[in-house]
């Protein structure tokens, strides 16, 4: 298939799509349901396990069917005990099922805090790599609309910052298939965070069954002014915001993160060493934030700093919680404009 | 405190089990004793350099719970679980090497006392959070279900983790699946220094079960008879696709929460409390009940402690003699590939 060879090579996402009208499309909600079934038709230990996974609405369609297809042996509506939950997928895991965990709201991952981080995060390494929780669990960020405080938190720093969890969080259709797959096969415990506003996005997709790998970010746009890295949904609007840029004269790298964790700190390096400015949107708090880490990964490296041409910048949510009113959400979020503004000021400043 | 003053055995239930079980249940409840006590002898040395959080005084539960179970079987318990892992079959080897924090230990050093684990015999891990271990066993629980496997799964846990919210989330799932798991409270009526009466309303854990739709049972956990015949029920029932049984065994820890000392000297609890307790001691009651009632011969009795020494010393020079972690070994085991 032409699409994952190119993809492995880090080609731009964007002008492939172009140029492969023929390629097969799909959306990102397409991706997660279609990488579950195959997952569940490829191996009987995978099952689904969530509240709301077999009801009509089929948790915003990613488990749309299911039900019919593997009955509720397979596909089972939990209660809303989330902490006990994880607990229950855990230990599943440990007896050698791959259970696929599945939240509404990334919101509710605080509730099950406990399992996740000071049970399924330390299970390994705590027992001397004696056990393996292979479990996955997803959970979904809302934005807009007057979702407010508790329904549209990006999590992914508190996670990533416990020893034994992987963090991906996918941008496109393409890496929400080959990331879930992935992550389901992977032996440990993964946080697979997904964007609500991506959902309708369509991209490239293949049929078959593909992975993408944990640990590896993307390299979808080469330039050399300015690295932008995005992760999750601030990766489109990072693209956009490059097409400005070229337009003016500034060409951007940009990078769709994919992983958080583990990072792929080679690539950062050896980005920001070309292009000598970095800028970071993320779609959570600045504050102790995914971007402070990369800021830091670029400090750090002896190399990195010395190609560092100025201030790194990071498009980020401010210090408070999510507002509901749109007035001040608009104040809250950022978009393109945001980062090529920081971008500008980026090479302004250099 | 309701629990009788007596360990009293009737001889139609030492009758109707069999020679060798009762005498298994009492060389288990032995070695377990052993375990915890030449802990208590070596621990000043300072060369366990890891928390211990002791048994002694509650044997019976272990050893009557395990002897019900199979080699595959699932068993998730707490921080205060020597006494679980012994039962099931854990080698006091690897026990005493993690303690020592060998690279021989059960969990290659990185667990410590409160973390042990032995996949072998179906040992999937010991929580130091409290109740955190609960709905684990559901999880394998809910795997065996799936896997139509015949597994039961057991969890361990205290009075404490009765106060959890995780227990309730668990044990609703279990009952609402009729998964295959036997819930085990050892209620000891300490959590830490914290009675059981300033943290609960009613004091009766086992008749929560109802609320449930399962069955509960209160048995005295210094029984082993009890306790065994209790397990007996509730895993037949799990192994039968009945669901899930919550079993409360009362039952003392003679020393303090952690450590090998008796806590009445600092206030912790009282004197009388723990005096009254060691009257009602698992292991002696019960080899009395041996043999005084002609059940196993005093010869055969009489030569359980010498295997059990050697035993332990054998496995204490096993970990000893056993290397340290190489410094690097402190980044291996994040992941598993």
């Amino acid at each position: 298939m032409p699409w994952t060879k190119i993809a492995a090579e880090r080609q731009n996402i964007t002008t492939t799509d172009s140029v492969n009208p023929d390629v097969r499309r799909g959306s990102y909600r397409d991706a997660i349901l279609e990488a579950t079934r195959s997952c569940m038709e490829t191996d009987e230990n995978v099952f689904v396990l969530g509240e709301g996974v077999d009801d009509v609405g089929g948790v915003f369609g990613t488990t749309q069917g299911l039900i019919d297809i593997f009955g509720p042996e397979r596909v089972i509506d939990s209660p809303l005990a989330e902490n006990g939950i994880t607990g229950v997928a855990m230990g599943a895991a440990l007896a050698g099922m791959r259970p696929l965990l599945v939240h509404m709201r990334v919101d509710f991952l605080p509730l099950s805090l406990d399992q996740i981080a000071n049970h399924a995060a330390k299970w390994s390494y705590m027992f001397g790599g004696n056990a393996s929780v292979p479990l996955t669990i997803r959970a979904i960020t809302g934005r807009g609309w007057g979702s407010a405080a508790q329904h549209s938190q990006s999590l992914q720093a508190i996670f990533a910052h416990f020893p034994g969890l992987k963090v991906v969080m996918p941008a496109t259709p393409y890496d929400a298939k080959g990331l879930l797959i992935s992550s389901l096969y992977d032996n440990n415990p993964v946080l697979y965070l997904e964007h609500r506003w991506l959902y309708d996005m369509t991209g490239p997709l293949p049929a078959e069954m593909y992975r993408v790998p944990i640990g590896k970010a993307n390299l979808i746009r080469e330039g050399k002014d300015v690295t932008i890295i995005a992760i999750s949904q601030m990766v489109g609007m990072a693209m956009e915001a490059a097409e400005d840029l070229g337009a003016d004269g500034i060409e951007c790298e940009v990078i769709d993160l994919r992983t958080i964790k583990p990072l792929d700190i080679e690539l950062i390096r050896s980005s920001v060493q070309k292009t000598g400015r970095l800028v970071v949107a993320d779609t959570a708090w600045k504050e102790f934030g995914v971007s402070a880490e990369i800021l830091a990964l670029a400090l750090e490296d002896r190399d990195t700093f010395n190609a560092l041409k100025g201030p790194a910048i990071r498009v980020a949510l401010p210090d408070v919680p999510t507002p509901a009113s749109h007035v001040l959400e608009e104040v809250f979020y950022h978009g393109p404009e945001d980062i090529i503004s920081a971008v500008k000021k980026a090479v302004e400043e250099a | 405190m309701s629990t009788k003053s007596d360990v009293n055995f009737s001889p139609e239930d030492l009758a109707a089990i069999p020679q060798k079980a009762l005498l298994e249940l009492y060389t288990t409840m032995l070695r377990i004793r052993l375990f915890e006590e030449k802990i208590v002898e070596l621990y000043p040395e300072q060369e366990m350099k890891c928390p211990v959080h002791l048994c002694i005084g509650q044997e019976a539960i272990a050893a009557g719970v395990c002897r019900n179970l199979k080699k595959d079987d699932y068993m998730v318990s707490n921080h205060r679980g020597h006494g679980h892992g012994i039962a099931k079959g854990i080698s006091m080897k690897v026990l005493f090497a993690e303690f020592y924090g060998r690279t021989t230990g059960c969990s290659k050093g990185k667990g410590g006392s409160m973390h042990i684990i032995d996949t072998s015999q179906g040992i999937l891990g010991t929580s130091a959070i409290v109740g955190g271990g609960i709905p684990m066993a559901v999880g394998t629980g809910l795997s065996s279900r799936i896997k139509k496997d015949k597994r039961v799964s057991v969890v361990f846990f205290g009075d404490g983790a009765f106060d959890e919210g995780v227990f309730y989330e668990s044990f609703n799932f279990a009952s609402l699946k009729k998964l295959p798991v036997v819930f085990v409270c050892e209620n000891n009526f300490y959590a830490t220094n914290s009675r059981q009466s300033s943290r609960q309303s009613s004091c009766e854990i086992a008749n929560s079960a109802r609320a449930f739709g399962a069955p509960g049972m209160c048995v005295d956990g210094n029984n082993v008879v009890e306790v065994y015949k209790a397990a007996d029920q509730a895993v037949k029932l799990a192994r039968s696709g009945g669901g899930p049984s919550l079993i409360e065994a009362t039952t003392y820890r003679w020393k303090g929460h952690v450590g090998p000392d008796v806590d009445y000297e600092k206030g912790a609890r009282t004197e009388e409390e723990l005096i009254y307790w060691m009257k009602r001691c698992p292991v002696k009651n019960f080899e009395k009940a041996l043999r005084e009632g002609g059940i196993v011969t005093g010869e055969t009795l009489d030569a359980i402690p010498q295997a059990i020494f050697t035993e332990l010393d054998e496995a204490l020079s096993f970990a000893i003699k056993s290397p340290y972690p190489k410094p690097e070994a402190l980044y291996e085991d994040l992941y598993n590939i």
